[in-house]
């Protein structure tokens, strides 16, 4: 039997956004959706693309970066071979692997083998997901994985398929078929102003979500400008200029709003 | 913190270091008295510990309850210059170093050159062991192979057991007696040595009583003069403490204080000895005292914290002994190195953290003062509530209190053949010295500089710095054929220099067993009384003469990049490699940038270039390891460097991993300054392929930014991080909690920083007060964030 081979972008150990414990983090190349406020978008292309690496001063007169290559296609044992490396930190915190992206799901036969080979590991596995995928994609991954870690962004449809390029429909089915299947799932939401951080959004969410039963918490993860320079460094345009990050005061009465809907909240991942 | 406390800190934080020629004077007094000539060495010492005690000024600071300074004044710090003579040259370095000085006034001048000088010139410790050691040696020194403890400070190096708490001088005195009884002068060759060794004992155990009882009068002559009732009460509280202490056992907290108070003082005016001395146990020796206090109602737990904190600002007003030369760069700092342990395991196994192990790290937290240090132990048996507690104080940032395991702390003592009860009544003291408290005597003897010797196997035995033949010939580089010809090479190399040191060891030990043997200090370790043999000489349990490897980062990056990039891949050839280094990369910022960017580097848990560091560890640790010292124990490693990774990097040109001429060398067993790249897991993968348990300690720093640390969620992320590092049997990790932002603001702005303390490495210190180049290499070492 042939072995699978992925397209991912980076490994990342003491992940501490990802899901419990220490883990450590696989990013999938390719993602279907296009959120205006991307931070990683280097994880849209599921091809390798290259990228101007700063810290590669090629004249230290002209201070000209090099280039690098990102997107790499990987083995599964040699992917596997590194999440191993860390083990022990799982154990001791109760962490484990977490596959975030770009969209894992967009890789799945990869992202099966993974996860397989990680329960054989005896390691918990999270996976970070749009939910935007076929009802048979889920079905092929749901038994093993642990916790899905589940973006959740606009109510509205339209503001949806503006922002992100496609609609909330199949996302919403979905998210509602893995509570069915009584899977455990933190809902994350980005707070992005003006967009996702709007009254109207939060209070929809609050009520869509508190009508779920499977979900254990929802992080509200902040706008950051840290995308931005990777932008540039792809040569790629930025949309959304000029938009600062929520205040700290917005992030709590965020928070305070969604605990009236009896959800777990906690600022950050 | 009250205001008696605030105030006693505040004096204590705002005094400038002086230095104080009152020791010296009347150990002058006392030398040309004419009783040395009359009397056997060891006598002659404890008789000048004695006039010293007799004759120095007494200091009871307004409103404190702990008394007694080792100079006449806090912050002021004595000179013995039997061990170091300091030039006025000497003096005027001391006196206007921008970094690390000490007030020198126009009177300590003048009494130097006229009294200090004409008497002790040439006739210093340091005099005799540059006199005694060979060329080799000195070659060896000068080149900045290794450095030397012993030439300006005095074999401490050790701790108190927990006998100190539970036995007065008197208890010593009949101890010392009854040894006295037993010795055969019929039978024992060595029977008058053995005398002369406890008559000194018995002089200096003397002498500190009456250092005590002048206390107790003094307090007493105070008492009668004030007006204020209270303070009335409290000094006359004191000179009750005074007369009991260190007479009698203490038998209540401030006495158990004050008792330990006038030991240190002890120690640290019979000589300078390294990391000063050190209570050990603290929350195990006072716990007694504590319990009881509480029991019977003789204190509220607010006056115990109260006393504790009066306490701690005793070892802040005592800076480390003014230091010159090589020695002031290998450990450029006032802290005395005085490490306060708590946690661990009791005698029979057991978890030991108690009630009175959370008020100390209150005490810590609320004092937030560079001396003493701190740290906890813990085993797999600590519950996570004590270290989650620690940590809440290391999330503050001033670098206190540092991690221990105690189980590898067992073990490594385990390891060197002392008992288990031994293993688990030590610790760890000094920077991350593992040793059996009250029992050993665990002396460092220098710093040895890894890098330094691979530099000079490149260059067949020639210290390309000054172009002199130091080394053997280990043949020309560019003949060898593989990695393990280097390797070998280097190995060669390794084990020439650690001979030159061991041979020096031997001479510098025996010098100092013979001149300046430290009666008091032998009455507080096991077994010297029993042995009837001075502290120096081997009379304790255990004797462990260390060399402390330094820069296992930098000479595993340097091999790995030869190994790959010359032998492995054949990117570049032994020649221009050698070439490139010599030019300082200069025109060949393209290679470095290889060198440094796709190279396997150590921190990584990479197995190419942490199975290099491993050999080098097998290496290090054969050339010295059960090599015997002449106190019939044995030498042994460790792995820490204070400050001296910048010194070692000063001496070193550009080096095969990247790194450019004369910048700072990798600091303990982290990785190179930015070289690891995958984390913190990583490092701690890497760092635990080291073989922790055959060594006596290893150092290993972490920084994590301010930001990090805000969520609750990732404290307990770094708890488990630092419980998964001693399942592998990491012995000691520290923390750094600032951002390089802050460091480089401070670094502008000395004046707005004043108060910002950082870890260097096993000591915390006020970064303004660090040399430009250790402050960029705190800035330049890896910093961890949730990003």
């Amino acid at each position: 039997m042939v072995e699978e081979t992925g397209m991912i972008f980076d490994i990342k150990h003491f992940a501490v956004h990802d899901g419990p414990g220490i883990r450590t983090t696989v990013f999938f190349k390719g993602c279907p959706l296009s959120c205006w406020w991307c931070h990683n978008p280097e994880s849209k292309n599921p091809n390798p693309e290259e990228i101007e690496d700063p810290s590669k001063i090629l004249s230290e007169t002209s201070k000209k970066c090099g280039k690098d290559i990102v997107g790499r296609k990987v083995q599964v044992s040699e992917v596997i071979e590194e999440l191993l490396k860390d083990v022990i930190f799982y154990d001791e915190s109760s962490g484990g692997v977490t596959f975030s992206g770009g969209e894992p799901l967009m890789q799945v036969d990869f992202l099966l083998s993974l996860l397989k080979e990680c329960k054989k590991n005896g390691i918990h596995t999270c996976v970070d997901t749009s939910g935007y995928a076929s009802r048979q994609i889920i079905d092929v991954v749901v038994k093993d994985v642990d916790l899905f870690l589940y973006d959740l962004k606009l109510m509205n449809n339209k503001e949806h398929e503006k922002y992100i390029g496609i609609g909330n429909k199949t996302i919403m089915q979905n998210l509602e078929y893995l509570c069915e299947l009584q899977k455990q799932v933190i809902i994350r939401i980005p707070i992005i102003p003006d967009i996702t951080e709007t009254d109207a959004n939060i209070l929809q969410l609050g009520e869509y979500i508190s009508g779920l039963d499977c979900i254990l918490r929802v992080d509200l993860l902040p706008y950051n400008q840290m995308g931005e320079e990777k932008y540039r460094r792809l040569e790629k345009p930025y949309l959304l200029n000029n938009i600062t990050p929520p205040s700290q005061e917005r992030m709590f009465q965020i928070k305070e709003k969604l605990e009236t809907f009896n959800l777990q909240v906690k600022i950050g991942g | 913190m009250n205001e008696r406390v605030k105030k006693l800190r505040e004096q204590s934080l705002s005094s400038q270091p002086l230095l104080s020629l009152e020791r010296a004077i009347l150990l002058t007094e006392f030398y040309k008295s004419g009783v040395v000539e009359k009397v056997s060495t060891p006598v002659a010492r404890a008789l000048a510990f004695k006039y010293i005690l007799e004759n120095k000024e007494l200091c009871i600071n307004d409103g404190e309850l702990i008394v007694g300074e080792r100079g006449p004044v806090p912050v002021a710090t004595p000179t013995y210059p039997e061990i170091c003579t300091h030039s006025l040259n000497d003096l005027e370095i001391l006196n206007s170093r921008s970094k690390i000085s000490f007030f020198v006034d126009e009177q300590t001048r003048k009494l130097t050159e006229e009294i200090i000088l004409p008497f002790w010139k040439g006739r210093s410790i340091r005099n005799k062991i540059f006199a005694n050691v060979d060329n080799e040696w000195k070659d060896a020194y000068e080149a900045g192979v290794f450095t030397e403890f012993m030439e300006q400070r005095a074999p401490g190096h050790t701790v108190a057991g927990k006998k100190i708490f539970s036995k007065g001088m008197l208890d010593f005195i009949r101890e010392i007696k009854d040894s006295l009884n037993l010795i055969d002068f019929y039978t024992d060759p060595d029977a008058l040595n053995k005398k002369e060794e406890l008559n000194a004992m018995l002089i200096s155990a003397n002498a500190i009583i009456s250092y005590a009882t002048r206390y107790s009068e003094y307090a007493i002559e105070l008492a009668e003069q004030e007006q204020n009732a209270q303070r009335k009460d409290e000094l006359l509280t004191i000179a009750k403490v005074c007369m009991n202490v260190p007479l009698n056992a203490p038998t209540n907290m401030w006495e158990a204080l004050q008792h330990y108070w006038f030991i240190h003082l002890g120690v640290i005016t019979e000589l300078n000895t390294w990391d000063s001395f050190n209570p050990g146990r603290l929350d195990q020796n006072l716990y007694p005292f504590y319990k009881k206090d509480l029991e019977e109602e003789l204190l509220a737990e607010e006056e115990i914290t109260e006393l504790l904190q009066c306490f701690w600002i005793k070892f802040n007003n005592q800076p480390a002994p003014p230091k010159v030369g090589v020695t002031a760069e290998e450990s450029n700092t006032y802290t005395d190195f005085c490490l306060i342990n708590l946690g661990g395991v009791k005698e029979d196994g057991s978890d030991a953290v108690n009630e009175l192990s959370y008020v100390l790290l209150d005490v810590i937290e609320e004092m937030r003062i560079l001396q003493p240090s701190s740290m906890v132990q813990i085993s797999s048996k600590t519950p996570d509530k004590f270290l989650d507690r620690a940590l809440k104080i290391v999330k503050t940032g001033f670098g206190q209190p540092s991690i221990f395991n105690t189980d590898a702390i067992i073990q490594e003592m385990l390891n060197q053949g002392k008992s288990l009860i031994d293993a688990r009544n030590g610790g760890a003291s000094g920077c991350v010295e593992t040793g059996a408290f009250g029992k050993e005597a665990y002396i460092l003897t220098g710093y040895f500089n890894l890098m330094k010797v691979l530099e000079i196997t490149l260059n067949n035995g020639i210290d390309p710095r000054t172009e002199k033949t130091i080394g053997i010939e280990t043949g020309d580089p560019e003949n060898f054929k593989d990695f393990d010809d280097l390797f070998n090479a280097f190995t060669r190399q390794l084990i020439y220099f650690i001979n030159i040191k061991i041979k020096g060891n031997n001479i510098i030990e025996q010098l100092w067993a013979q001149n300046l043997p430290s009666p008091f200090m032998s009455l507080l370790i096991d077994d010297c009384i029993k042995n009837c043999r001075d502290y120096n000489n081997g009379g304790a349990r255990y004797n462990t003469s260390y060399i402390q490897g330094v820069g296992l980062g930098s000479i595993t990056d340097s091999l790995s990049s030869m190994k790959y990039n010359v032998f492995d891949n054949k990117i570049i050839s032994m020649r221009e490699l050698l070439d490139s280094m010599d030019e300082n990369f200069t025109n060949n910022e393209e290679l470095r940038w290889k060198l440094l960017r796709e190279t396997p580097k150590y921190g990584n848990d990479d197995d190419y270039a942490d199975e290099i560091m491993r050999r080098v560890f097998e290496s290090y640790y054969s050339a010295v390891n059960g090599r015997p010292n002449t106190k019939g124990g044995y030498h042994r490693i460790n792995l820490l460097p204070t400050t001296v990774h910048i010194y070692f990097g000063s001496v070193i040109k550009a080096t095969p991993d990247g790194r450019k001429e004369f910048q700072p060398l990798s600091e303990g067993v982290s990785p190179v300054q930015g070289m690891d790249t995958k984390g913190p897991t990583g490092v701690i993968k890497s760092a635990s392929k080291i073989d922790h348990l055959r060594t006596g300690g290893t150092l290993l720093n972490q920084k994590f930014t301010p930001t990090f640390l805000e969520d609750e969620d990732n404290l307990k992320k770094l708890l488990h991080l630092i419980r998964a590092y001693f399942k592998m049997d990491g012995h000691h990790i520290q923390f750094n909690i600032v951002s390089a932002e802050t460091l480089r603001k401070a670094q502008k702005n000395p004046e707005e920083y004043r108060n910002l303390i950082v870890r260097v490495a096993g000591y915390s210190d006020y970064f303004v007060n660090l040399g430009e180049k250790l402050q960029n290499e705190i800035i330049e070492r890896t910093e961890h964030s949730s990003d």
